[in-house]
This record gives C-alpha cells, structure tokens and sequence, in this order.
C-alpha cells in the first residue's frame, strides 16, 4: 500500500512537472550557462578570465568615449541603449499617467485608448518600417509638418543620417510603447477610492493638486511596473532596430541586442557576443530581482 | 459621478484627449493610405488628396511578392504559433498546478529558479541554442521554432498560471478528492474547467508574442521559403528604395492577425496583461 503510494506520488511529480522541467533544461538553462562559460573563453576554448569583457567593455563599439557627448552618434552601444532609457523611460512613464488621467473624462476615451494601444499589437519589426515611414524625406509625415512650419534646414529621411537616426527610432518607440503605461495607469486608476478626491475638494483642491497629492502616490505600484517592464524592454530592443536602421549609418544608431546578433551570426564572434549577452542578463537580472522585491514589499 | 453642466476643464481635458488621438492615429493612417494608393500619390505626403485612387494592388504584390510573398510567410506564421500557444500552455498548466499542490524535494528552488529565468533575455541563448537544435536535426525547421517558443512560454504560463490557481478555491479540490478522484482527474475535471478565463488571456498574449516575435525567427529559420511574416518585412523594406505601398500593405497585413485576435480576446487580453506584469 505505502509503496503504491509512493509510486503514484512519483508518478504525479514526472506528469506535472518533468515536460517543463526537461524543456527549460535544454532549450533554456542549459544554453544560458553555455553562453556564461564562452564570454571567459577564447576562440580556442582556452580560460582567458575577464580578457574578453575588458576588450568589449573597452571597444567603440560598446562605449565611445572620443564622441560621447560632444560629437554625433555613434557613440557606442552601450550608450546608446542608455540614451534610449534617458529620454524613452520619463516620457512614456509621464505620458501613460497624464493620458491615463485625460481619457478617462475625456469623450470617446475609450476608443483614443484603442489607438494609443495599436503601437503594443503591432509587430515591433512592422513598428520599425512605421517610424522609418514617419520620417521619410517625402513620404512622411514628420517632415509634412516641418516644411508646413517652414523649418526647411530639418527635412530629410531622418533615418539615413547618423545624428538623427537614433533620436527618430527613440521618438518612434515612445509612440508605440505609450499604449502599454496607458493601459497599467487606466486600470490602476479605478481602484483609487473616488471618497479621496471628494474630500480633497471638501478642502478646495485644485486639478493639478489632487494630481499630483492623489493620482501620483497612490498609482506608485503601477509607477514601479511600468519603469521596470520599460526597462527591461530598452535594455533588449532589437527587432524595430533592425528593420529601421540595421543599427546605421555607421552603428550610429545601434544596440546592445544588435551587436550581440551581429558579433555572433555575421562577424562569427561567439565569445565577444557572450559578453555582451552576458551584461545584458546582468543588468535585466537586477531589475528583475528589484522588481519581485519591491511587488512582495508592497503586498506585506 | 461626473458633472454634465459646461465648463471650460472639460473642454481642455477633450482638447488634449482627442489631440492625442489624432497624433497616434496619423501613423497608421499613414500606413493605410500608403496601402491603398498608388506610389505617384504618395511621393508628395499621404495627406495630399488633390487626386485619389483606391486599388488593392499593393496588398496582392505583397501576397505574391517574387522574393518574399507575405502570404506564405503569414501561413508559416500560423503553423508555428498555433502549436507554439497550445503546447505551452498544456505543459505550463500542468507544472503551474504541480508546483501548487505536489510535496516533492526542491519544490521551492524549482519555483524561484522559473521566476529568475522571467528576467534572462532571449540573446543569451541564441549562440548555444543554435548548436543544441542543429545537435537535434531541427535547426531551419518549423518544430526547432516551435519547441523553442514552447521553452520561453512555459516560464512566463508556468508563474501566471500559478498566480491564477492560487486564487481558486481550495474547497471544490477538496470535495473532488474525498469522492475518490485522484490527481490527473482533479486535474482534468475540476482545475481546467475552472482556470479557463486564465487560460484565455494566456492564449491571447501568447499567441500575440510569439506571432509579434522576430528575434528567435531570425536565429532559426533562414530558408527562404520557410520564413515566417515578421521575417518578411525586412527583407520587403529593401537597402535602398523602398516601395512603401508595398510595405504598408504587408504590414497590415501581418498586423491583422494579432489585432483581431485582440479584438476577439480584448477582455482577457487586457486582464492577462494587467495581471501578468502587476504581478
């Protein structure tokens, strides 16, 4: 009985568990330690230490120290990824709450709601031809606006010119991630009690005040969500990238995720590319664990 | 709750509101109008209609493209993601309501260790990923795409579904079990039935993501003809000239297939999301 027991315990762990278990093994774990091991190997499978990351780290292609900040991108990587995050982060964080607030008193918020999320649906590699589009010489919209206001010096296909590609597939990529802060702030608005605002008008508040004494502090969770899942996506943006600019001209606008493709399946660099998807786990590594940290303090 | 008499804070918050709109809607616009309309029409701006012709051409030229027809991608695209949505969440269910309830040796490190892999990105496995489907005679294969995509889904199904089931009450599994129900038919009859609205948002977004997907693609397809849509668009965008009639064609069309699954699955979609990423 106790060993028909135990074999039937057995039984159930190897359904439940073992079809997961073995896929994450193989297709998962397993190749993620093989990556940690080649970033200290040398093309020879030789144990080189930290050579490889000093190399990478100390490469234009990473940081750019000779361009960074005074002259036009490139300016490596890891910089650009970091300029990405600089300038994409505050916006859609500030543009997911304001819209958020708006369009829920707004007429027909709902539907404007719809449109704002379109950018989260759509492919992100159909989201690179869409910027590319926008900024197109004739063709797009952007410079329409331009030569209507009559700053002619500005018009061009902003994607073929080194000091304007990166700043027109960030501007790109606030348009098409905004639906997804829009669409945390909306839902974390409706658990605000109305009970606080009606006393915040007892005592004479004004709009902004509520925003910002109310609306603010209490979407602070929803704030942590959206700053990390952002984070985690402009440290890995790739796919509109590629379609928009490749990463040119001249690397001028690539990323962390693209030299790491590009080190691994066109210059036939395994280790190098390690290392730079190496850093990368790092760093999505401690947002994660700030995240799952900061979710469970707030639920105690 | 909402005053309905005039007043000038209204106007503004509609002002801003329906600005807004018009602003995201333009580039879509852009893109439908460019599909629509033929290539002399456009080269001065979309937005000029001194002179408008509608014609479907750009949509068949996309279907049928000599190098790299959209219509055969987007058939690729649904026998990889539909088996790539419905395995996943078999197996992930399964291991969700495993890591619940079972009593086995290092149940809780299994639980961390899913919950660590959430935060590894896709690039650190491309390299030895490569080498682990070639090893299995499945690189350049749609089941190499296919059991990848099953790989990343369960660990992301595996936590959502586990939220999802703790939320269950533990009564009715009680209940089951004192008639005599063992585990696969507790499974089987009571936990699934119950978990469907759970599973319908993890549908929704899986099959969203992997569809959206291009990276993974990228890494193990390259026969031209087994290609899947997102891997399509680059190759139609061209180096140089672009035909934007074309492209935006193509685009729409690989957008239609996870905006209307949005559109059918809106409410789970959102609540999946919402659910996923608050927790």
């Amino acid at each position: 009985m106790i060993m028909k027991n135990r074999l039937s315990k057995l039984l159930e762990v190897v359904v439940f568990i073992f079809p997961a278990l073995i896929l994450l093994l193989i297709f998962v774990v397993i190749p993620a330690l093989k990556t940690l091991s080649l970033a200290f190997l040398n093309a020879e499978g030789q144990f080189v230490g930290l050579l490889n990351f000093r190399e990478v780290l100390l490469s234009n292609d990473i940081i750019n120290l000779d361009r960074f900040p005074t002259k036009s991108p490139p300016w490596g990587a890891l910089i650009h990824n970091g300029v990405w995050i600089a300038i994409h982060l505050p916006s859609v964080v500030a543009l997911g709450m304001i819209l958020a607030v708006i369009l829920r008193d707004a007429w027909g918020g709902k539907v404007i709601k719809s449109i704002i999320f379109l950018g989260m649906i759509t492919p992100m590699v159909v989201g690179g031809g869409i910027v590319t589009f926008i900024f197109d010489e004739r063709s797009g919209v952007v410079n329409g606006i331009l030569r209507f206001l009559g700053q002619d010096q500005l018009i061009r296909s902003w994607m073929v010119y080194p000091d304007t590609a990166l700043l027109a597939l960030i501007l790109g990529s606030i348009l098409l991630w905004t639906g997804f802060s829009l669409i945390l702030y909306s839902s974390g608005l409706s658990t605000i009690p109305q009970e606080w605002y009606e006393a915040a008008e007892v005592d004479g508040a004004s709009s902004i005040q509520k925003f910002f004494y109310i609306t603010v502090p209490s979407l602070k969770p929803v704030t942590i969500t959206v700053v990390s899942m952002s984070l985690l996506w402009e440290l890995k943006v790739f796919d509109m990238v590629y379609t928009a600019t490749g990463g040119g001209p001249g690397a001028s606008s690539t990323v962390l995720a693209l030299r790491m493709y590009s080190l691994a399946f066109r210059a036939l660099d395994p280790n190098r590319s390690a290392v730079i998807a190496t850093l990368l786990t790092v760093l999505t590594l401690a947002i994660g664990l700030l995240l799952v940290r900061s979710t469970t303090k707030i639920q105690e | 709750m909402k005053k309905k008499k005039f007043s000038w804070k209204q106007v503004i918050i509609n002002i801003i509101a329906w600005t807004a709109g018009l602003i995201w809607i333009i580039p879509f616009m852009g893109i439908l109008m460019a599909s629509i309309r033929p290539q002399r029409e456009l080269i001065h701006g979309w937005w000029k209609l001194d002179e408008v012709t509608i014609s479907f051409d750009n949509f068949l030229n996309a279907w049928f493209h000599p190098t790299a027809p959209i219509g055969e991608g987007i058939k690729n695209s649904l026998i990889v993601t539909v088996p790539a949505t419905i395995l996943p969440i078999i197996i992930a269910t399964l291991a969700a309501y495993g890591l619940m309830r079972l009593k086995f040796p290092g149940r809780r490190v299994l639980l961390v260790g899913i919950v660590l892999l959430l935060s590894i990105p896709q690039q650190m496995v491309a390299v030895p990923l490569f080498q682990t489907l070639l090893d299995f005679g499945i690189l350049n294969t749609y089941q190499g795409l296919i059991i990848t995509h099953t790989a990343w889904g369960i660990i992301w199904i595996t936590i959502f579904m586990r939220n999802y089931l703790t939320t269950l009450p533990p009564e009715v599994e009680e209940a089951a079990s004192l008639d005599g129900a063992n585990r696969f038919q507790i499974f089987t009859r009571i936990i699934l039935p119950l978990s469907l609205p759970g599973l319908a948002s993890v549908a929704a977004l899986q099959f969203t993501w992997v569809w959206n997907d291009f990276f993974m693609a990228l890494i193990t397809l390259y026969d031209p003809a087994k290609l899947v849509a997102t891997q399509r668009i680059p190759l139609l965008k061209g180096q140089f000239s672009v035909d934007w009639g074309v492209l935006s064609a193509a685009s729409l069309l690989v957008t239609a297939i996870p905006l209307l699954v949005f559109v059918l699955l809106q409410k789970y979609y959102v609540k999946g999301l919402i659910g996923w990423t608050s927790k």
